[in-house]
């Protein structure tokens, strides 16, 4: 179990994390998302005893990693943003160097066999790092984590550089370890989390907006009321017709994507769902929909739609008036900014 | 602790740093051993002991200047200071390497008064034995001095430098006594002076002073490396 109570970190006068506070319970796969620069990495460099918070304390099993580091430290696989390896080594010689360097006592070849079945690098056991891909260097850097088999890893962008078959496979083995291990995982990519995480903490500039179940949050971002349509049909007409539906907020064209084809960006009423009288109305007048899709939300819509306190199911209230002062500390500051420049 | 002596030990016979250094070192002493001792056909070390002093002040720091560096650089340290181990036994397996492979370089000179006993039949045991351990004591200190200039910058050309900045200043001690006219400062300056100390060495005295000195310094050394590492989780 990982405890974080108001861990703060200043660099200087910039504030990385600000008073960040939550838990993480035995056997959880928690997600750890936001943009770059929010305090992701800072807060795992914490969490892991690399560098120490200003204020706060953070508590691994119940040890403090700054007042018992060498005992904190045994219980965490810690995958950094840049797997740590050394590059004249072999893949090998670096397993076997990590796993006297973590004093691990499990049997030596056994363990460190397994753990190569495990990510796939048994294949390039004997290899020099330096000659390896980018993606079995972030392998080899799982692998290093997982040796001792600590009960909690921390793994930050895990998935950074790899392609796409190897970002299914790492996903995959993370959900495999989230059975025995209580994971933390960091990214800026939405889907990557949705796909691995039980729970997800959204944090931006060093302060936590959300903090609930990855259900919760699927909805908020699959709930969403707008349209995105291509429409064969003469545009000035197209736009007027859909205005005409009820419910139809704005209508905007956007692209001319085939010739004399464009596509409609279409708000909607919350709640309110236009396909079906949409579809009967453009066939009523013989122009065809050649397409027709939900627009994803991206984590800028996400953090927006958290920090303008829309209607979304926190089950963390005091997250979202966390949100709500910071937006409005961020509209004083706009303010601020504007008088400056008259 | 173990494990990481071991993998700077590979590390040093891996690179060509080490075979470099080891090399310089012999053929350096090696040119002294033959002038000095051979063609002048006299048993006498000290002479030979005394003019490493100048060649160690340069090569040590090129011995020391990655140990830290280049764990920082390439972001090794995060496993390094992440995994569970105290800081002393991180700075002190990488120490313990470094004087590894000092140790085999000063192995030489045993050679070297082998081949003296050999061709004159006679040679001053104790003073052989006070020369080295001088010696053994100089390389304590500047490679200590080394390490704590490589844990302080990520580049390893700086490292050097300061390394070598800082046996500069110890060698330098006696000119800036020299020049000191307050008694007090001038004889607290001269204590202090590491050529004075090891030259007596190299003249077969063994001062315990000399010695805790040089063990000091050295300490000292590896307390203020333990202390940045310690620091810079507090930046």
């Amino acid at each position: 179990m990982i405890e974080v109570k108001n861990l703060t970190k200043h660099y200087g006068q910039k504030k990385a994390v600000n008073d960040l506070s939550f838990t993480v319970n035995d056997g959880e796969i928690l997600g750890f998302l936001g943009p770059n620069g929010a305090g992701k990495s800072t807060t795992m460099n914490i969490l892991t005893g690399y560098i120490s918070s200003t204020e706060g304390q953070a508590l691994i099993n119940g040890v403090d990693i700054l007042e018992e580091p060498t005992k904190a430290k045994k219980e965490i696989g810690y995958l950094p943003e840049l797997p740590p390896l050394y590059l004249d080594m072999t893949v090998r010689e670096y397993l076997n160097f990590i796993y006297d360097l973590k004093k691990c006592k499990l049997p030596r070849k056994a363990h460190l066999e397994d753990i190569c079945a495990l990510v796939k690098i048994t294949d390039v056991y004997d290899r020099i790092i330096k000659n390896l891909s980018k993606g079995y260097k972030q392998r080899v850097g799982m692998a290093q984590a997982l040796v001792g088999n600590p009960p909690i890893l921390i793994l930050d962008e895990p998935t950074v550089g790899l392609d796409p078959m190897q970002i299914i496979e790492i996903r995959t083995l993370i959900k495999k370890l989230g059975k025995k291990h209580t994971v933390i995982l960091s990214s800026h990519i939405l889907s990557e989390i949705q796909a691995t995480c039980d729970r997800i903490i959204i944090i931006d500039h060093g302060t936590i907006v959300a903090d609930d179940t990855t259900e919760n949050l699927t909805k908020l971002v699959t709930n969403d009321n707008k349209l995105i349509v291509r429409i064969d049909g003469p545009k000035e007409e197209v736009e007027k017709m859909i205005k005409g539906i009820s419910g139809v907020v704005t209508v905007r064209a956007d692209m001319e994507r085939e010739p004399g084809i464009f596509e409609y960006d279409i708000e909607v009423a919350e709640g309110k769902d236009i396909r079906r009288e949409l579809f009967k109305r453009v066939a009523d007048r013989s122009w065809y929909i050649l397409g027709m899709k939900n627009t994803e939300l991206t984590l800028e819509d996400i953090f927006l739609k958290i920090t303008m306190g829309e209607k979304v199911v926190l089950s963390n209230e005091k997250a979202s008036e966390k949100a709500v002062e910071e937006l409005d500390k961020m509209s004083e500051e706009n303010s601020e900014e504007k008088e400056s420049e008259e | 602790m173990g494990a990481i002596f071991r993998r700077e030990m590979k590390a040093y016979f891996t690179s060509p740093i080490a075979y470099i250094f080891i090399a310089v070192f012999y053929v350096y002493t090696g040119y002294f051993f033959v002038m000095g001792n051979i063609y002048s056909g006299t048993t006498e070390m000290s002479n030979l002991f005394a003019t490493v002093f100048t060649i160690m002040m340069f090569l040590l720091p090129l011995l020391t200047m990655r140990l830290f560096s280049e764990e920082k650089k390439q972001k090794t340290e995060q496993a390094l200071l992440t995994a569970p181990v105290n800081l002393f036994e991180i700075v002190f397996g990488k120490y313990l390497a470094a004087m590894v492979v000092f140790l085999i370089s000063m192995g030489i000179y045993i050679i070297y008064a082998l081949v003296l006993y050999g061709m004159a039949g006679n040679l001053s045991i104790a003073t052989f034995f006070g020369n080295m351990l001088g010696l053994l004591l100089l390389g304590m200190a500047f490679i200590s001095a080394g390490i704590f200039a490589s844990v302080l910058t990520e580049n390893q050309i700086v490292s050097a430098i300061v390394g070598f900045i800082f046996n500069m200043l110890m060698y330098m001690i006696d000119v800036i006594a020299a020049s000191v006219t307050v008694a007090p400062i001038k004889s607290v300056l001269q204590s202090l002076s590491f050529y004075t100390r090891y030259y007596e060495f190299t003249t077969g005295i063994i001062n315990i002073g000399s010695v805790i000195f040089f063990l000091s310094v050295a300490f000292i050394f590896n307390f203020l490396t333990v202390r940045v590492l310690e620091k810079r989780r507090w930046g």
